[in-house]
């Protein structure tokens, strides 16, 4: 029984006796029912406090049911306190104290019930009075005194009489009306009684107050005693930390590497180490050295901490993550040889700092000697600082203690046997290291002897030769030591090392002692076995005489072991004393610390001998310099300076060297210089490439030694260089020295801007595989490398016993481990899905083989050639090879730059380049293609603005058939649910103006004269006056032209039908059908169709062929000829992007077509527009559109990262938000992306650039002619639209050097260039941007001459004025200068009705202003152009052989005829172009015909000479082939074709092709 | 052919659009498309599809029924992309405007089977779509697209079959339909697609799969 438990019974007896003394019967009904919940308390159970209700209910029913149930709440443990309470008494137990008390409380039931009725109703409202309350309160705590229960009962109550007042009426009803029947069950008579009273007595008993609750002090202090630790700040008593009779063990004086702990403040440690304590008696949170173990186990083979946490922390340290600097990606070095090439990516700082001669032939005896010592007091500081004796000292004192220790059986308690082995351990490695410390010590004193002995010789050589050559100096320094201190140590030292030979000699005594009493016993046995087997023999003999033969004889007699001679003491005490005499310091004596300064004097000049002299004045003139040799070529060389008398030369500089491929050899060669006479190379220094990690900042100072085998003999004091001399006087004792010296250096790898090592990349090490064979090298690590032989290095490792804790040596004993744990390669690296194996499809063998397989990967990667691929088939074999065939071409010309197709290299390898950026563009707009904005997936209606919704309501009372219809836009289809066939191209050719007309046909009697006549009209060549000559010659009733216009596009052809005159109207519609490459109308796919429409005009020629004329009654027999007149060529982008192509376009006719001529007579005389007879050639009005409308795609939505100034660019957006709210439709430009990718100003881009001298120098007094020139050079450069490069992705800009580079660049590129050549040619000029036929959005050039302004379009070269109504352009949009922005405010944009000048804030918003003023942004294009001379020998090679691939492509083209070269026309074409290209295409015509007519007579002429820019020969033969002058199949036709390239500066090429064909006149 | 082998695989697909469940809704019709991969084409039958409109049951079930057929042959090589059916089903909201009520997507059935009438023999290829349609961005829009009757729509209804750029939309889920599928495939298990239960009766395959192709 517990003691407890009897406490709980004699306090409930307590109780009951204080219930009969307390005489108020309304307290004492309510202390009965406290007294009862006591009890009840328990059954309440946990959910008690949870809510009100239930902790209602169950209050009150066990009031009422306690009588029966007293027992089980007993038995529940008790719901709250400290410790757990008493268990319970029995319910037999407590029986008759429950009996009794029954009994009782019923009585004062009885009592009080009537005063508690009459008092309910009274009192329900408020809480009862407090003081009413209080005595029995007090009762209470008196009462229950520290019992626990008693506090739990108090606060209990108090939560129950306040829940109780407030629910206790409404509950107290309810629980009466809705007893439920299993309850009632439960109760008796009595407690029905009581159960009936229940509202009564819920009424008084909830209604209790109760004062706060007061705790001595004492008795708080001494419960929190109990319940709180506070651990002491006291130091613990290190023998509690550690394991009974275990000394603490100090790792550190062993000589093991401890790494450094944290500083903690000592209380802290204090009290972490008693709770320590005080928690787990386990004492595993402490070390050997008995203190908290704050440091990693550095041999601990897996993480310490828990397994969660190390999860993570080991993926972290083994996906080790860098953080590493975006590199800008450099585009061109690679692929451009261009004039900007930017110089050596990476850079090799070397810091030749300076140069110390060891042993020149100038040294004199002296110095040799000074060097000699010099070196060895070098090498006496550097053993100094390491101090190997004395670390050996400590650790042969840590060894012997803890031999001393171990050997204490107290204190270990670990088994007998470790002991032992640690014991025998401990004293192979004293024995060790002892040996190791004499050695050192002796090295030490021998030393310093030599360090003496030097400077004594030299101090005897400067009293002999009487003067001093150096300023060295050697002071003896004596450090006092305590001599008696000293004594004792060296003593005790001595002693202990003679105890220790002792035991050892013991030890291997009693070794061999045993040996020998073994070897003894044996002996003795074998004795005694020797004797009785004669003892037997000889009875044996007698007995079984055969047994003899059994009886096996070893082979020889042991012989008799000699006991070995046990150790003499004196004589090891001798030994011992001996050794330490010789390598240590005696006892007492003073330790000698050498200092070597330079404090000396050195003799002066005057009073030397004369050889001396003569020698230092050789030094003088002497003077040295390093070349840097950079993989054997000379890339610098240091500064001359002049040698010191202390044969030192200090350079200090430093040589950035630009690199570009990987460096094999850095190597510096001195030089050294005697007065005039020459140079010798003293020797060659080979300094290693620093590794990777080596960046400059970080890079010590490196001496590398060099030596000369060089043989000098001088005849002065110096002592010369391979050359034998003595010190002494006699001879002897002959030294040979050689120059030798030091070079002090550094090489290091430079760091870039961003803080990048510029390093050539790895795979550009030729050498790759040393350098990564180091990667993977753990020993690099440790400064060694090139090392392989594992087992040799595990072998030296075992053997040198690193210490293991130390984490310099970590990777080394990793790999010593790895290579000892039997030959298998751990890999320091991590790998991911490591079994990806398992979850491999096939095997990656079977994979690259299946063609299948390749098909459907390739596909996925959205390779183009097979992104759209459909149905790959189920089997191998039924793929063909020829699939892949362009595809694999195209991967291999990826690199192999092709010249075949290009001709000449440059633009091969700028093809190759555009090629490259093209795919770099497409793939990050591949990449943008898979990001969606929610406007890509969801069609919602925007939200309305009040315009939109008045729009709305206004057109409810719109008219329904409105008398002036508008044209109501096309609903537009976005391109998705299309196929072939559904999209068309619509056509629609109106008319045409002043086509060129036939020529009367040249008959056989042509007039030599009219030709001469014409030469002489042409001089003062001007329509008006030469045109109504002609207009005689031509009957009036004569056909001038019957043209018609062929469309063709995509190889579709469709044409007009043939109309008469030189101004034709058709207005006829062609529908040309619209393929989709690959079926795929997606709108990337529609944007990156290249396809032009071509638009001829031919001439329909009828001629008769009748060859009889008597047939010409009964039948016509006439051949249909055409004859090109001109073309016009609109790419199907434009058509695409611009939805609509309407206007009336400049027909592209050549210069000089044979046969035609341009006809203006005829409408000059009737005169009817005086403005379109003033410009020249022909125009064609058309209307182009697309059925159904397609939706033109967007521009990537990137935003491309940018160098300029954020608030720049905010003002930029803010800009164009502003002029895109007024005028939507006008072009606003203000940011442009270069290259590169970058976003940039748009007025970087304007600069004065010079352009050609070539080009300036042709018409020097005349500045227009010179400005013509320039935009026709700037026109020749080809022209390549963004739009198709980059499929509408985004408008790359590049600089005019790039562009100059590339050669080829669209409206922008071209533009700009112009613009920065006429700023230059000091024009006011602008860029402007607008719109224009048929380009769309576009780039033309304004400048302002005198009185008016000029429109330029810098891709034809053309020029127009500003009221031209020819002019292509047909809306401006904004102007950029070099300094601003002005976008157009005007009502119109039309060139014709704004106004140009940009002063005028009302007409023109500029971006920099006076609240934004002009920061002066520098600019992106270069400082100046640098152009190339083309090679004039190269272009005519090019000119022969485009001629030759011409000609032999017009005989392709006519595989059923003959083609006749007419060569005489040939060379007749063939000098007349260069005078075309002079004239630039003007006005040569007539000249030109009347030549040709001269020179071939009676032939007939169909022929045209073709100017482009090259850029490519594949448009030079489209564009021949277009012109279709091979279709002629008359019999007898003879065909000239001639081409000529006029080259102009940086390879920009003029092309003129000439095709004619010619027919011979009967 | 026969010494061949199969060199592509058929997949006949038909059902029907059987009923739709839409508490709020009435008089919707339902369009469907199949969306399927690169290497599948369409051999026979309609790829898509429109409905009559139909009016709500009076009974309790409150259904919309379509019982609209589907009848369709793919053949392709792969069975990658195999085909989904999309559907999207329309009707007038409270000003007669006809709005979207809900898309949904399933793919057609893998292992071929028809659906059984009978009541111990599961429904093995009975569909319940759950449907949904795209949310406005803002209160603001959900109230005037309500008001103009111009709901926010996909730009296609197939984007619902692809998972691609989804991340950007927000859906509300709308009532079920429900589909019924009998497939036959042929030639797929001579390709090495095994894909329907394990043929109980008769004709068992004459050669083991061939494998993939080699």
């Amino acid at each position: 029984m517990n003691p407890q438990e009897e406490k709980v019974k004699i306090i409930t007896e307590e109780f009951v006796e204080n219930d009969e003394d307390a005489d108020v019967g309304r307290q004492k009904t309510s202390r009965v029912q406290r007294r009862k919940r006591k009890k009840q308390l328990p059954t309440a159970g946990p959910d008690e406090m949870v809510s009100e209700k239930s902790h209602l209910g169950d209050q009150q029913e066990p009031g009422h049911e306690d009588p029966n149930a007293d027992a089980r709440p007993l038995s529940m443990p008790t719901r709250r306190g400290p410790r757990s309470l008493p268990p319970i008494p029995s319910a037999s137990r407590t029986g008759f104290a429950e009996f009794s008390m029954r009994e009782r409380m019923r009585e004062k039931l009885q009592a009080a019930r009537s005063k508690a009725e009459s008092a309910l109703l009274q009192e329900i409202p408020t809480p009862r009075p407090r003081r009413l309350r209080s005595p029995s309160e007090k009762e209470l705590e008196t009462e229950f005194g520290t019992e626990p229960g008693g506090k739990i009962q108090t606060t209990q109550q108090e939560d129950d009489s306040q829940s109780y007042s407030r629910v206790k009426f409404r509950d107290s009803v309810r629980k009466i009306k809705s007893k439920t029947p299993d309850e009632e069950e439960l109760l008796d008579d009595k407690d029905a009684v009581d159960f009936l009273l229940g509202l009564d007595r819920g009424a008084e008993d909830i209604v209790a107050v109760r004062p706060a609750d007061y705790e001595s002090v004492h008795i708080r202090l001494q419960k929190e005693k109990e319940l709180l630790f506070i651990p002491s700040r006291r130091t613990v008593p290190t023998y509690k930390k550690l394991p009974e009779n275990v000394q603490p063990r100090f790792l550190e004086d062993e000589g093991l590497y401890i790494g450094a702990r944290l500083e903690v403040p000592r209380t802290n440690q204090n009290i972490m180490e008693n709770r320590l304590l005080m928690q787990e008696p386990g004492r595993r949170w402490f070390g050997d050295d008995g203190r908290i173990l704050a440091l990693p186990n550095p041999i601990k083979p897996f993480p310490s901490r828990p397994l969660v946490l190390s999860q993570e922390q080991d993926i972290k340290a083994e996906l080790e993550t860098l953080y590493k600097k975006a590199v800008k990606y450099v585009h061109r070095s690679q692929h451009m040889i261009g004039s900007g090439d930017p110089p050596g990516n990476f850079q090799l700082d070397i810091d030749i700092s300076g140069l110390i001669f060891t042993h020149h032939p100038c040294f004199s005896r002296e110095h040799v000697l000074a060097a000699k010592l010099a070196q060895l007091y070098d090498q006496y500081l550097a053993r100094r600082q390491r101090n190997k004796a004395k670390f050996l000292t400590d650790k042969l004192q840590a060894l012997r203690n803890a031999v001393q220790m171990s050997l204490n059986p107290a204190k270990t308690p670990k088994s007998l046997d470790t002991t032992r082995r640690a014991i025998n351990e401990y004293k192979s490695e004293i024995r060790q290291t002892r040996k190791l410390r004499d050695i050192e010590q002796e090295k030490d004193r021998t030393l310093l002897k030599t360090i003496i002995k030097v400077w004594k010789e030299m101090k005897s050589l400067r009293e002999f030769q009487r003067f001093t050559n150096t300023p060295l100096k050697l002071v003896l320094r004596k450090e006092k030591v305590d001599q008696k201190a000293d004594e004792e140590a060296y003593e005790a030292e001595v002693q202990a090392e003679i105890s220790e030979l002792l035991e050892e000699h013991r030890e291997e005594y009693e070794q061999r002692m045993d040996e020998y009493r073994s070897a003894h016993q044996q002996w003795k046995a074998w004795k005694k076995a020797q004797r009785t087997k004669k003892k037997k023999k000889k009875q044996g003999v007698e007995e079984h005489p055969d047994d003899e033969m059994e009886e096996p004889y070893p082979g020889e007699d042991p012989v008799k072991p000699v006991p070995p001679e046990p150790t003499n003491q004196a004589v090891i005490e001798q030994e011992v004393r001996e050794r330490a005499a010789q390598s240590r310091r005696r006892p007492g004596e003073p330790m000698l610390v050498p200092e070597l300064s330079l404090a000396g004097s050195v003799t002066p000049n005057d009073q030397c001998p004369r050889v001396e002299v003569l020698r230092r004045e050789d030094v003088k003139r002497r003077s040295v310099y390093l070349k840097v040799l950079f993989n054997d070529k000379e890339v610098s060389r240091t500064n001359s300076r002049p040698l010191g008398a202390d044969f030192r030369v200090h350079f200090g500089q430093i040589f950035n060297l630009q690199i570009v491929n990987w460096p094999e050899s850095l190597t510096l060669q001195v030089y050294e210089t005697v007065g005039h006479s020459g140079t010798t190379l003293l020797a060659e220094v080979f300094l290693p490439i620093p590794e990777t990690t080596v960046v400059t900042g970080r890079a010590p100072l490196e001496e590398v030694e060099f030596s000369s085998n060089q043989h000098v003999t001088l005849d002065h004091e110096g002592v010369g260089s391979g050359v034998p001399f003595s010190f002494e006087a006699d001879g002897s004792n002959q030294l040979t020295l050689m120059t030798s010296g030091k070079v002090s250096n550094s090489v290091s790898w430079a760091i870039g801007e961003n803080g990048i090592p510029l390093i050539p990349p790895l795979s550009q090490q030729n050498i790759g595989f040393r350098s990564a064979l180091k990667r993977a090298d753990a020993i690099s690590s440790i400064g060694t490398s090139g090392l392989t032989d594992m087992k040799k290095l595990a072998k030296w490792a075992a053997e040198s016993k690193l210490d293991p804790n130390d984490p310099n040596n970590a990777p080394l004993m990793q790999l010593i481990l790895v290579a000892t744990s039997g030959e298998s390669y751990v890999p320091d690296f991590f790998r991911l899905e490591q079994l990806q194996q398992e979850f491999n499809f096939v095997s990656d063998e079977e994979l690259n083989r299946s063609k299948r397989f390749r098909l459907l990967r390739l596909r996925s990667q959205e390779v183009p050639e097979f992104r759209n691929y459909k149905q790959i088939p189920v089997y191998d074999r039924e793929i063909m090879e020829k699939v892949f065939q362009d595809y694999e071409k195209r991967l291999r010309d990826r690199n192999v730059i092709e010249t075949k197709d290009h001709i000449d290299t440059h633009r091969a390898i700028v093809a190759k380049y555009l090629q490259q950026v093209r795919e770099s563009v497409i793939n990050r707009f591949l990449i943008a293609k898979h990001h969606f904005l929610l406007a890509d997936l969801i069609v919602e209606e925007e939200v309305p603005n009040i315009s939109i919704l008045g729009l709305r309501l206004f057109k409810l009372a719109e008219q329904k058939r409105p008398l002036r219809p508008r044209r109501k836009g096309r609903k537009k289809v976005t391109a998705q649910n299309l196929s072939d066939g559904d999209i068309k191209l619509l056509v629609n050719i109106i008319r045409a103006y002043d086509i060129p007309v036939r020529k009367p046909i040249t008959s056989k009697f042509q007039q030599p004269p009219r030709s001469s006549r014409t030469f002489s009209e042409k001089q003062a060549a001007s329509p008006t006056t030469h045109s109504p000559t002609h207009s005689a010659d031509y009957p009036l009733s004569q056909v001038l032209v019957r043209p018609f216009v062929e469309v063709s596009f995509q190889r579709t052809i469709c044409h007009t039908t043939t109309a008469d005159g030189p101004n034709p109207s058709w207005n006829e519609e062609l529908e040309l059908p619209f393929r989709a490459p690959n079926g795929n109308y997606s709108t990337t796919s529609l944007q990156s169709v290249k396809d032009d429409v071509f638009i001829n005009i031919f001439d329909e020629v009828l001629y008769d062929v009748l060859e009889d004329d008597r047939e010409r009654a009964s039948g016509i027999h006439t051949r249909i000829e055409r004859h090109w007149l001109g073309c016009v060529k609109i790419p199907f982008s434009t058509i695409y992007f611009q939805a609509k192509i309407d206007g009336t376009f400049k027909i592209d006719t050549p210069p000089v077509l044979l046969g035609y001529s341009k006809e203006q007579s005829v409408v000059a005389e009737r005169g009817f527009d005086p403005v379109r007879s003033l410009s020249e050639g022909s125009y064609i009005t058309l209307f182009i559109t697309m059925e159904p409308q397609l939706v033109p795609g967007e521009s990537v939505r990137e935003k491309f990262d940018s160098q300029e100034d954020e608030k720049l660019l905010q003002a930029t957006e803010k800009f164009q938000a502003e002029c895109a709210l007024k005028f939507p439709n006008r072009q606003c430009l203000t940011t442009v992306i270069d290259i590169s990718g970058k976003t940039v100003f748009i007025t970087r881009y304007l600069k004065p650039l010079n352009p050609p001298q070539e080009l300036l120098n042709a018409y020097p007094n005349n500045p227009q002619a010179t400005a013509e020139l320039v935009a026709r050079y700037v026109s020749l450069i080809p022209f390549l639209p963004d739009t198709v490069s980059f499929a509408g992705i985004c408008d790359l800009w590049s600089t005019s050097d790039q562009f100059l580079d590339l050669l080829a660049g669209d409206e922008e590129e071209h533009a700009v260039l112009l613009c920065n050549y006429f700023l230059s040619l000091g024009k006011k000029a602008w860029l402007m941007m607008g719109n224009a036929i048929p380009e769309g959005p576009t780039a033309y050039v304004l400048t302002r001459e005198q009185s008016h302004y000029l429109i330029w379009n810098p891709c034809s070269g053309h020029f127009y004025g500003q009221f031209d109504t020819f002019c292509p352009l047909k809306s401006v949009g904004c102007l950029i200068g070099p300094d601003n922005i002005w976008f157009n405010i005007q009502r119109h944009d039309s060139p014709l009705r704004i106004n140009f000048d940009i002063t005028k804030p009302k007409l023109w918003k500029s971006f920099f202003s006076r609240s934004l003023p002009y920061p002066g942004l520098s600019s992106v294009q270069p400082e100046e152009l640098i152009y190339q001379r083309t090679d004039k020998a190269a272009a005519a090679e090019l000119q022969d052989r485009i001629e030759k691939i011409l000609k032999e492509k017009i005989m392709d083209w006519r595989p059923r005829h003959l083609t006749r070269w007419n060569r005489y026309c040939t060379s007749t074409l063939r000098h007349f172009l260069p005078l075309l290209e002079r004239s630039q295409g003007e006005d040569v015509e007539d000249d030109h015909r009347a030549e040709l007519l001269k020179q071939l007579g009676d032939y007939r002429f169909s022929g045209f000479p073709l100017h482009m820019p090259y850029s490519e020969l594949k448009p030079l033969i489209e564009a021949v082939y277009s012109t279709g002058v091979h279709n002629i199949d008359v019999p007898n036709v003879e065909f000239a074709l001639a081409v000529y390239i006029h080259p102009y500066p940086k390879n920009v090429l003029s092309v003129w092709i000439y095709v004619a064909s010619l027919i011979r006149n009967r | 052919m026969a010494a061949a082998g199969p060199s592509v695989f058929l997949l006949m697909v038909n059902g029907q659009v059987e009923s739709a469940q839409f508490p709020e809704y009435d008089d919707l019709y339902c369009k469907y498309c199949f969306v399927y991969g690169q290497d599948w084409a369409p051999t026979a039958g309609l790829e898509e599809g429109i409905s009559q409109i139909t009016c709500k049951s009076q009974d309790v079930r409150r259904a919309l029924v379509w019982n609209f057929p589907i009848d369709i042959t793919f053949k392709s090589t792969n069975p990658y992309g195999w085909p989904q059916i999309v559907l999207s089903v329309y009707g007038p909201d409270v000003f007669g405007n006809d709005v979207i009520r809900g898309y949904g997507v399933a793919h057609v059935p893998l292992s071929p089977g028809s659906t059984s009438v009978c009541e111990n023999i599961c429904f093995r290829h009975k569909r319940t779509i759950p449907m949904f349609v795209p949310e406005s961005t803002s209160k603001l829009q959900k109230f005037t697209s309500w008001f103009m009757g111009r709901r926010p729509e996909y730009t296609d209804p197939k984007v619902v079959a692809q998972g691609e750029g989804r991340e950007v939309t927000r859906v509300r889920s709308q009532g079920f339909v429900t589909l019924l599928f009998n497939v036959v495939t042929k030639d797929m298990r001579k390709l090495g697609y095994d894909t329907g239960p394990p043929d109980t009766h008769g004709i068992l395959g004459p050669s083991p799969p061939q494998g993939l192709p080699r």
